[in-house]
């Protein structure tokens, strides 16, 4: 479901540089990162989304007409009207870094360490981020366009432990 | 693994007398492997660190390497225990992206096959949570059951588990008269079977002893921590998709939306069996009112690939299809992105789809419901006895082949 007009209104009138536009039936709004959090503590607070639906990223390395590499997508709804919202915004190298919602929604928590875990974009503020599928030794953001499908041999090199060592 | 928290240790908990017990990532009770760090006081859980990624496979990043035919092969795996209800939501997204229109009897179709993947996915669910709190007889009931609807599923596409029934712009196989019977005949007698569960359960001591009160997840907390689905149902949320934003065809069909407000593992439960009663329904009515017709869209829009009998037989379909499987002649998608979601049998189930003109998804990311529900696992448990665990964890139903991906 799109947002209502009325949202859209309230985050052009609060934010002049936001940026609107519309895609079957899908609202986006691009947030540049200084006013991000404020953004989203606004539509938390004042709007009533309550509920995080997703946070991903998207890295624009080969995408035509990109200028920015990578994209945040925050995804939220509200639960008593079945609005729904997408916050974007753009990063680029090297400051990867944006303000944890944690303090917003707590199922933000795990969302930011995926993200954290594949992309490498840090959250300030994360109570907690470490990475949450690949272990902890790992090294590279694996979505990132630049690693390739079959990995750089991490699975080959596994260090392996020994029961004596354990 | 270090597996320290970087957060401040809980209050009260003076770390001499706490002993960490080590569950999974082998243990009957998680069904799949994931594991949990416990610290306990006596029996008493005071925190729970879970450890996840065994079953990582990296299905995103296999999602900009396949095409949007080919993937919803890799969805089957995600969540096995409902393929359907994956394959659906798979196509239900790039369809929204690439703004395909399906065809009404096509929408019935993926609404029967979603809706017994619901059915069957609810079942495991229950069964197993019957069978990890001592309940076996009640788990043999709920698998007898799940036993019809892969054969449902066999005569329907072939394949009993990974179904990767449906295509871009329709399905594989239009549905028999044989598989329509055996929906039929499943719709007559698993009402008689849904009763001897409730009854075997509904007011069994030990089972509402174990469940009752275990667990428990308030309403402000449920939507704080992005729960969707049965979860979120029982806990007061009357959020479904299926109802609020009417995905496929299910504005015309009239079934309940299961909620309760207590938010423990036998609210959990009992959404979970009234659900399959809704599903029932919804089934019933989309056989009784299918709607004739083709069930992909027509070769002139060049989405779907045209069935054989047409491929081999006319030179329109069999041009459609060699174009459509060629590089850079497929489905025409546009530079945007885009989300969609279905109401799937563990809750939101969506993929975040951004298209770059080829027939691979630039970027293929999914909402996976367990993920997101595993995380609340922490709050749940603490200050419940270890025991406890297997109730909780079965009621939320994690299966870690979504929950890693």
């Amino acid at each position: 479901m799109p947002a209502a007009p009325e949202t859209v209104n309230a985050i052009k009138g609060r934010f002049a540089e936001a940026v609107e536009s519309e895609f079957r039936g899908q609202t986006r709004v691009i947030a540049p990162r200084e006013s991000l959090f404020d953004m989203l503590q606004f539509l938390r607070g004042t709007r009533g989304f309550d509920l995080l639906v997703d946070i991903t990223c998207v890295d624009y390395l080969n995408y035509r007409d990109a200028i920015e590499r990578f994209g945040l997508v925050y995804l939220l709804a509200n639960v008593e009207t079945s609005e729904r919202i997408t916050i974007r915004c753009f990063l680029d190298e090297p400051d990867l870094t944006v303000p944890s919602v944690t303090s917003l929604w707590a199922g933000a928590d795990w969302m930011e360490r995926e993200v954290w875990d594949m992309f490498g974009i840090h959250f300030e503020g994360h109570p907690d981020l470490r990475r949450i599928l690949l272990p902890d030794e790992y090294t590279a953001f694996p979505l990132r366009k630049d690693y390739p499908l079959q990995g750089r041999g991490e699975r080959h090199n596994f260090p392996v432990l020994r029961r004596d060592q354990s | 693994m270090p597996l320290t928290r970087t957060a401040p240790p809980l209050p009260g908990a003076s770390d001499e007398y706490l002993w960490t017990l080590n569950f999974g990532p082998q243990h009957p009770a998680t069904h799949t492997t994931l594991r949990l760090v416990l610290k306990l006081d006596g029996e008493r859980v005071v925190e729970a660190i879970p450890d996840i990624g065994y079953l990582h496979s990296g299905f995103e990043k296999l999602g900009e390497h396949l095409d949007y035919n080919q993937y919803v092969t890799i969805t089957d795996r995600m969540n096995y225990i409902s393929p359907m209800a994956n394959n659906v939501a798979w196509h239900n997204a790039v369809e929204k992206l690439c703004g395909i229109e399906i065809t009404p009897r096509c929408k019935y179709l993926r609404i029967i096959v979603a809706e017994l993947a619901r059915i069957s996915d609810h079942l495991l669910c229950t069964g197993a949570m019957g069978l990890d709190v001592g309940a076996f007889t009640f788990f043999l009931y709920a698998f007898y059951q799940r036993e019809r609807l892969y054969d449902i599923f066999e005569s329907l596409c072939g394949a009993r588990f990974t179904n990767s029934y449906t295509r871009v712009g329709g399905v594989a196989q239009d549905v028999t008269p044989v598989t329509l019977e055996k929906i039929r005949a499943f719709l007559k007698d698993f009402p008689q079977t849904l009763n001897d569960m409730e009854r075997l359960l509904n007011r069994n001591r030990i089972f509402t002893d174990r469940t009752k009160g275990v667990g428990v997840l308030s309403k402000e907390e449920a939507i704080n921590t992005s729960s969707t689905g049965p979860i979120a149902r029982a806990s007061g949320v009357p959020r479904d998709l299926r109802k609020d934003e009417p995905y496929l065809a299910y504005a015309d069909f009239d079934f309940n939306v299961v909620c309760m407000k207590t938010g423990d593992c036998y609210a959990r439960y009992l959404v979970r069996m009234e659900e399959m009663k809704e599903s029932l329904k919804i089934v019933q009515q989309a056989i009784e009112n299918l709607p004739s017709g083709p069930v992909r869209v027509g070769e002139e829009e060049r989405a779907a690939l045209p069935d054989k009998g047409k491929v081999y037989q006319t030179i329109e379909g069999l041009i459609t299809h060699f174009e459509l499987v060629m590089a850079n002649r497929g489905v025409e998608v546009p530079n945007e992105e885009a989300y969609a979601a279905i109401e799937a049998p563990n809750g939101e189930l969506g993929f975040y789809l951004v298209g770059d003109g080829s027939d691979v998804a630039y970027r293929a990311r999914c909402r996976p419901p367990s993920f997101i529900h595993f995380a609340i696992f922490p709050r749940l448990i603490v200050g419940h006895t270890l025991s406890d665990i297997v109730a909780v964890l079965g009621s939320l139903n994690i299966i870690a082949a979504e929950l890693d991906r």
